[in-house]
């Protein structure tokens, strides 16, 4: 009987892979400390090493270039006639999929139920917060006249401006803007208990002024927490149509557009697909070195590592289905300038390798994921996610300077490289996202320690001494 | 002198327990009063019968509000005030206004949530006797806190305080109402 037993034992997956509620059986205290100990230890060097370039590349780097960008004008881009959106679109359209991923992971699985998406929820929705602002930035300043930004919006003005709402590019607008003030919305609406509790622990009269401001006053009294989980399913169900459709209309950016390349129906769904694969990775490279500096192995396990993994290859597997689609449709259509343009991608003269770069990594390298020894080795798993980041911002390359560089007549080919300014620019961003996630690391509880607790075994006790079915949260 | 305090407080050292006080003290027939806890506790609404939350009625009614709201907009601004001809399209049609709609729907339905949640839950409010209580700082880490307000009928100094002690609560205060 014991052999037996034993037996089944080690069929059953590690023990590891099967505690997907996130706590080690321990105390609600023990669980606080643990949680908030980083928030209130002494800064470590790693931090600062991180922080100070980081910052840099957002207070001094993004600044000058912008004003540099802003003052001569868009010339100073490498953008030029045939090639019209450059690296800005480009970085704008994969910021924004670094977005997606993130409210994927804190408001859908929430919305189904997911419970082991509640530790890594909060700092998913976080990297969507600031990707977002990221991304909001390229169009404001790729208009080229941002003084005239406002036109954008439906103000009142005595010569009737009114925006132009059968465009794409006007919902974009809405949608990136709306994006931004939901995802912020539910992101700071989920911190207030966890804002309470810093509070509550804080030990210095600013921190605690700080944080009580915050927490808004926030006591935690049955009735409060009625109407905020309340609150918080609806915002999340609000926030997963939000995954659907800010990615699909900056697709339809794209397929509006007469071009072969561009004109396909499939583009919003692909840009959504394209935008939770690149976020998937980008979740990835930020919490396997994250719980390793903030001691956080025990809460982040590698089930959870191993279930983003199996996430990033589903839609891996829908990526590389889109790209066959689109060379299949290429050629089935018959359309001579949708031909010309897929065979470029591939064994063009010029931008050949962003096709191979696009089927390797984005396609063919996620599906080592389908091993479960690569599956847990963080190394491993960091390296694919970190190339799958590069490879989709390649994927964007191909689609957009691959699409406009060879225009219908030949008279009107060109080519396109970015100059120091683009690329001034987009480390200016990547250093401000960065700067700010470690600010919130640092500042905020990275993991939400009300919503741990409420899927902890301590709480589940209730429901074995009432009989009552599921949680909530 | 009950007037001068906000209640009686009692803590509990888990969710299993205050869920069960919180039973007891509904049967004995008490209705104002409250639990505080680190998270939320289901089944904790049902026995304090708190109902459906009306926040889905926030989100409802700004979310509709801002998508009719934002056709008609758009009506009045491409259709009627300043109409211009943008490619033979229409300078009014459905598939095209439902899209702008559609996510102001999203933007005001989830502001309206938010709001709805800090109206309902009377925040901010950064004054609250119970703040004043060392104690309850600990609401947050792990205890459970029930408190009966001196307001409710049934409220009496010697007799709740009994209730509580049977019930197993430690630490039972009054909570002044600074």
């Amino acid at each position: 009987m014991v052999e037996a037993s034993t037996n089944l034992e080690s069929l059953a997956p590690p023990e590891e892979l099967r505690r997907m509620t996130p706590v080690p059986k321990q105390s609600l205290g023990w669980l606080t400390d643990k949680l908030t100990a980083f928030n209130e230890g002494k800064t470590p060097l790693w931090w600062w090493i991180l922080f100070l370039p980081a910052a840099f590349c957002a207070m001094v780097v993004l600044p000058c270039s912008l004003i540099y960008k802003i003052s001569i004008g868009v010339g100073v881009w490498g953008n030029n006639m045939p090639v019209m959106w450059g690296w800005d679109i480009i970085n704008f359209v994969w910021w924004v999929g670094v977005a997606h991923a993130g409210t994927l992971i804190s408001a859908m699985l929430f919305l189904t139920r997911q419970h082991w998406r509640t530790v890594i929820g909060r700092a998913a929705e976080a990297m969507t917060v600031f990707s977002v602002m990221m991304a909001g930035l390229y169009p404001a300043v790729h208009i080229g006249r941002e003084w005239m930004a406002w036109f954008m919006f439906p103000i009142p003005t005595y010569e009737d401006m009114w925006p132009q709402f059968r465009s794409p590019l006007m919902w974009d607008v809405f949608a990136v803007n709306t994006y931004l003030i939901i995802s912020s919305t539910f992101w700071y609406m989920g911190l207030i208990p966890d804002l309470a509790l810093m509070r509550d622990r804080s030990k210095t009269r600013v921190k605690k002024f700080l944080y009580g401001l915050f927490a808004l006053g926030w006591t935690g009294s049955a009735r409060q927490w009625h109407n905020y989980e309340k609150a918080y399913l609806v915002l999340s169900g609000l926030a997963t149509l939000l995954v659907f459709t800010v990615s699909s209309i900056v697709g339809m950016d794209f397929a509006t557009a007469q071009l072969a390349g561009w004109h396909e129906t499939i583009f919003p769904f692909y840009f959504v697909a394209g935008a939770v694969c690149c976020g998937f990775g980008m979740i990835l490279v930020l919490l396997i070195p994250l719980r390793k500096w903030c001691h956080l192995e025990d809460i982040i396990t590698m089930a959870h590592i191993d279930k983003i993994c199996k996430m990033t290859l589903m839609m891996s597997c829908i990526m590389m289905y889109i790209y066959l689609v689109e060379f299949f449709i290429a050629w089935y259509s018959g359309n001579p300038y949708d031909a010309w343009v897929f065979g470029h991608r591939m064994f063009g003269h010029q931008y050949w390798y962003g096709g191979w770069i696009m089927l390797i990594v984005n396609g063919s390298i996620p599906q080592l994921f389908w091993i479960r020894k690569v599956r847990q080795n963080v190394l491993i798993v960091f390296l694919i996610a970190l190339a799958l980041n590069i490879g989709m911002w390649w994927e964007r390359f191909t689609i957009i300077v691959g699409s406009l560089y060879q225009d219908f007549l030949p008279a009107n080919w060109g080519v396109y490289y970015p100059t120091w300014v683009d690329m001034a620019v987009y480390l200016g961003t990547l250093g401000a996202f960065f700067m700010l996630y470690l600010l919130f690391v640092r500042f905020l509880p990275m993991i939400p320690v009300s919503e741990v607790k409420g899927v902890s075994p301590e709480a589940s006790l209730h429901r074995a001494a009432n009989g009552s079915k599921g949680a909530k949260s | 002198m009950s007037e001068t305090n906000y209640g009686m407080s009692a803590e509990f050292d888990s969710a299993a327990d205050v869920l069960e006080a919180a039973k007891k003290v509904r049967d004995a027939g008490y209705r104002r009063w409250d639990v505080f806890s680190p998270f939320p506790i289901h089944g904790l609404d049902k026995v304090m019968a708190l109902g459906n939350s009306k926040v889905g009625w926030f989100s409802f009614l700004f979310g509709a509000g801002a998508f009719i709201g934002t056709m008609l907009m758009i009506w009045y601004m491409n259709d009627y005030d300043y109409p211009i001809i943008i490619g033979g399209k229409p300078m009014f049609s459905e598939p095209m206004s439902v899209v702008p709609s559609y996510i102001l729907l999203v933007l005001f339905a989830g502001l309206g949530t938010f709001i709805g949640m800090v109206a309902l839950n009377q925040l901010p409010r950064h004054h609250h006797p119970l703040f004043a209580k060392k104690r309850f700082e600990l609401v947050s880490r792990d205890k459970f806190f029930l408190v009966i307000g001196s307001n409710d009928p049934k409220f009496s100094e010697t007799t709740t305080r009994k209730l509580l002690e049977e019930l197993g609560g430690d630490h039972i205060e009054i909570v002044e109402d600074k």
